[in-house]
C-alpha cells in the first residue's frame, strides 16, 4: 500500500508489515515458499508419493552427520581407524552420529528402491519425463558410489577387504580393467593413497554431483509436473495442492525415518572392527547387504565368460533402465495393462532378493566360511568392547628407544641427557629454538670430526652457548655413537 | 524443511477458500513450523554434544607417572635419579617421553620429587655426590640436597613436582616451569 511498486504487496496480504514484510519485498521469499507448497498434485495427496522427499531428508541428514564426523576423522591409513575408534568410543554422541551416518546409507538405498519402484509401477517416467528419469538414474548410481566409497573410510578389516574385492571386480572389465583398478586404488595395492582417493570422492566429488543432480531432478519434476494417479481416464479429477495433506504425508515418512534410525542407532550402534590387517590371509570379505546380490552374481562368472557377466549383461541392463522412457513410448500407465513391464520388475526383484539370499545361504552352509565369519564377528565384538587406546605419536621417545639396539649408543643417550645436551638440542636431538637439531648430523661429520668439535667448539658454536665437552674417552665415544645414530 | 510455512497463510489460487479454511491452514502451518523447530532442535542435541566434546572433556592431558614403590625410598640418604615415562594425551594420539627426576627428602624428612630441569636456563642438573649438592653444568647454579638454592645464577630453588601415593606406589605429575623467574610458574 505504501509501495511505489504496483502489485508487489497485493500478492501477500500480510507481506508489507514488519521484518517479514521487508524480507519478503527484498527476496520474494513468500512467493518462493508458496511456489514450493502450492504445487498441484493431480488426483490428490497419496502415501505413494512420499519417497522422494524422504530421500531428500536422508541426504541432508547424511551431509550434516558427514560434516560433523569430519571434525575428528583423518583420511590416512595411519590414522583413519584410530580416529573412527576415537569417534566411536571416546567422543560424546560419536557412536550415535557415526551409526546415523552408516545406517543412513542403508536407509537411503531402501527408500531409493521404493522411490524407483513407485515411479516404475506408476509409469511416472512416461510422457515428457525422459530427463527426469535420466537424472534419477544418475542419482541412483551416485548413491551407490557414495555407499561404496564411504564403506572403506573406517579402514577396519571389514572395510579393507570388502573394498579390496570391490576394486578387484573392476579389474575384470576388459582392456581398461587393470587401469581402472589402479585408478581407484591409487596404485597396484590398497593403501593410504586409496583412502585419500575414496575420501575425496566421498566428500567432495560425488556430493557435488549429487547436489547438482538433486537440484535438476527437482527442477525437472516441477517442470513436468506431478504424474498423478495411474488412471488418467477422468480428466476432471480433483487437483490438490502439495500443502497441507501431501506435506503431512511426506513428514510422516520423515518422522518414521527419524524414530526408526534413532532407535536403531541408540540400541544397536554400528560396530567398528579391528584395524585393517592386509597380511591377514584368512579373512573372508563380505560387502554391505545391498551389494550382496552383485557380489553373488560375480561369483558365477569366471575365465573367458567373465566378460559376459561383469560387463555385457550389466551394461545392457543399465542401458535398458536408462533408456526406459525412450523405449517405452506408450502412454498407458495402469500396471495391470502393462504385463511385460510388471513381469520384468517382478523378475528383477526376484533375482536381486534371490541372489542376496543365495549368498547368505551359501555362507551359512559352508562350514569353513561360516566358522571364519563367526570368528570375524567375535573379533569385532571383542574389539568393540575394548576401551579407546590413543595412537602413539611418531615423536614418542618410547619408540625411539626401541631402535637403540647398539649398547654404545644407548650409553651415549644417558650421557646426552646427563650432560644436558637435550636441554638445548632437544630430546632425541630434534633441535629447539636454542640450538640446531643433531638428527642426520652423521651425514655431515665423521666421528673424528665430531670428537674434535665436541672438545673444541667453533667460535660460532661457543657464541651460541655450546660449551666444550670434557668427558673420559669412553664416554665421549658413546656420546658420538649416540649422536651419529640420530636419524 | 518447511520451518517457514507458519507464515504462509491465507487463500491460494486453486484451493478452497473462505475465512475458516484459511485460518485452519494457518493454524496447521504454525503447528508444523513449531513441530519442525522442536524436532530440529532435538536432532541438533547429539550434533552439539559431539562438536563440543573437546570443550566439556579434557582431550589433552598429562597422566601421573609411576616413580616406584614408596618403600624403596624410605631409607633414602641422598637424592636418587629416576627416569619416568610421561604420557601426554592429545586427542586421539599420545606422546610418550622420558624425563629424569630426583627423589629426595625435605627438611622434615618427607619424600619430595624434584624435576631435573634447572630453573635457570633448563639444563639437566646432575647430583654431585662429593660436594653433596646439585650442580648445573651449564652456568654453575648449585642447589642443596632438598633442592633449595645455594648459589649461582638461578633465581629460585629446584622445582618440586606434585606427587600422590596410590597402592604404595609413588606417582608424580611432571610439569614444566618458567625459567629465569624467582617464583615457580607452571607452563605446561
Amino acid at each position: 500500500m505504501h509501495s511505489i511498486h504496483p502489485g508487489e504487496s497485493d500478492s501477500s496480504p500480510r507481506g508489507d508489515a514488519g521484518l517479514w514484510g521487508w524480507l519478503n519485498r527484498r527476496t520474494g521469499l513468500d512467493d518462493l515458499l508458496r511456489g514450493a507448497l502450492d504445487e498441484p498434485i493431480p488426483g490428490g495427496a497419496r502415501f505413494a508419493y512420499i519417497f522422494g522427499s524422504g530421500l531428500l531428508f536422508i541426504f541432508i541428514s547424511q551431509v550434516i552427520t558427514g560434516i560433523f564426523l569430519a571434525l575428528y576423522y583423518v583420511p590416512s591409513a595411519d590414522h583413519a581407524h584410530t580416529t573412527v575408534a576415537y569417534i566411536t568410543k571416546a567422543v560424546t554422541a560419536g557412536s550415535f552420529l557415526r551409526s546415523l551416518h552408516a545406517y543412513g546409507a542403508s536407509a537411503m538405498v531402501v527408500v531409493l528402491f521404493l522411490h524407483l519402484s513407485q515411479t516404475y509401477i506408476y509409469g511416472s517416467y512416461k510422457g515428457r519425463r525422459e530427463l527426469l528419469w535420466l537424472s534419477g538414474c544418475v542419482l541412483f548410481g551416485l548413491v551407490l558410489a557414495m555407499a561404496f566409497t564411504g564403506y572403506l573410510l573406517p579402514w577396519d578389516q571389514r572395510a579393507y577387504f570388502a573394498t579390496a574385492v570391490g576394486t578387484n571386480a573392476a579389474s575384470e572389465v576388459p582392456w581398461i580393467g587393470e587401469g581402472l583398478r589402479r585408478l581407484m586404488r591409487g596404485g597396484t595395492e590398497m593403501g593410504t593413497l586409496t583412502i585419500s582417493r575414496f575420501f575425496v570422492a566421498h566428500v567432495f566429488l560425488i556430493p557435488a554431483c549429487i547436489f547438482a543432480l538433486v537440484a535438476s531432478h527437482i527442477f525437472l519434476f516441477r517442470k513436468a509436473g506431478a504424474a498423478g494417479p495411474v488412471n488418467q481416464d477422468h480428466p476432471k479429477e480433483k487437483v490438490e495442492l502439495f500443502y497441507p495433506r501431501q506435506v503431512l504425508m511426506d513428514l510422516s515418512l520423515t518422522a518414521l525415518l527419524i524414530v526408526g534410525l534413532g532407535l536403531l542407532c541408540f540400541f544397536v550402534p554400528m560396530q567398528l572392527g579391528p584395524p585393517a590387517n592386509p597380511a591377514d590371509t584368512q579373512y573372508v570379505p563380505r560387502p554391505e547387504w545391498y551389494y550382496l546380490p552383485i557380489f553373488q552374481w560375480l561369483k558365477y562368472w569366471h575365465g573367458s565368460a567373465a566378460i559376459v557377466g561383469v560387463l555385457v549383461i550389466p551394461t545392457l541392463l543399465a542401458l535398458a533402465i536408462v533408456a526406459l522412457p525412450f523405449l517405452d513410448r506408450s502412454i498407458e500407465r495402469r500396471p495391470w495393462k502393462r504385463p511385460v513391464a510388471m513381469a520384468a520388475y517382478a523378475f528383477a526383484v526376484f533375482w536381486l532378493v534371490g541372489l542376496g539370499l543365495r549368498s547368505q545361504y551359501l555362507d551359512r552352509h559352508d562350514p569353513g566360511v561360516a566358522q571364519q565369519l563367526a570368528k570375524q564377528k567375535t573379533d569385532e565384538d571383542e574389539y568393540a568392547k575394548k576401551p579407546f587406546e590413543p595412537e602413539l605419536s611418531s615423536a614418542s621417545l618410547a619408540e625411539a628407544n626401541v631402535t637403540l639396539a647398539d649398547p654404545l649408543a644407548a650409553k651415549g643417550k644417558t650421557i646426552f641427557e646427563r650432560q644436558s645436551c637435550n636441554a638445548c638440542h632437544g630430546d632425541g636431538g630434534v633441535g629447539t629454538a636454542a640450538a640446531p637439531p643433531l638428527v642426520g648430523i652423521s651425514a655431515k661429520f665423521s666421528p673424528d670430526q665430531l670428537a674434535e668439535l665436541f672438545k673444541h667448539p667453533t667460535a660460532k658454536m661457543i657464541a651460541g652457548g655450546m660449551p666444550p665437552i670434557d668427558l673420559p674417552p669412553d664416554d665421549l665415544k658413546a656420546l658420538i655413537a649416540y649422536v651419529e645414530s640420530l636419524k | 524443511m518447511f520451518e517457514g510455512e507458519a507464515e504462509s497463510e491465507s487463500k491460494v489460487k486453486g484451493s478452497p477458500s473462505g475465512p475458516s479454511h484459511a485460518s485452519r491452514r494457518s493454524f496447521l502451518g504454525v503447528l508444523l513450523g513449531l513441530g519442525s523447530l522442536v524436532v530440529g532442535a532435538l536432532l541438533a542435541v547429539p550434533l552439539i554434544r559431539f562438536a563440543l566434546f573437546p570443550l566439556l572433556r579434557r582431550t589433552t592431558q598429562l597422566k601421573n607417572s609411576p616413580v616406584g614403590e614408596l618403600s624403596e625410598f624410605s631409607p633414602l640418604t641422598e637424592p636418587v635419579m629416576r627416569t619416568v615415562q610421561i604420557e601426554q594425551v592429545d586427542g586421539w594420539r599420545k606422546a610418550v617421553s622420558e624425563k629424569a627426576i630426583y627423589v629426595t627428602k625435605d627438611s622434615q624428612g618427607q619424600l619430595r620429587v624434584l624435576t631435573s630441569i634447572c630453573p635457570h636456563l633448563g639444563c639437566t642438573v646432575p647430583w654431585n655426590k662429593e660436594k653433596n649438592q646439585f650442580a648445573c653444568p651449564c652456568h654453575g647454579a648449585t642447589f642443596a640436597a632438598d633442592g633449595t638454592r645455594v648459589s649461582g645464577p638461578s633465581l629460585r630453588g629446584m622445582d618440586t613436582l606434585e606427587t600422590t601415593v596410590q597402592d604404595g606406589q609413588l606417582l608424580v605429575r611432571f610439569q614444566y616451569f618458567r625459567q629465569l623467574v624467582s617464583d615457580k610458574e607452571v607452563i605446561g
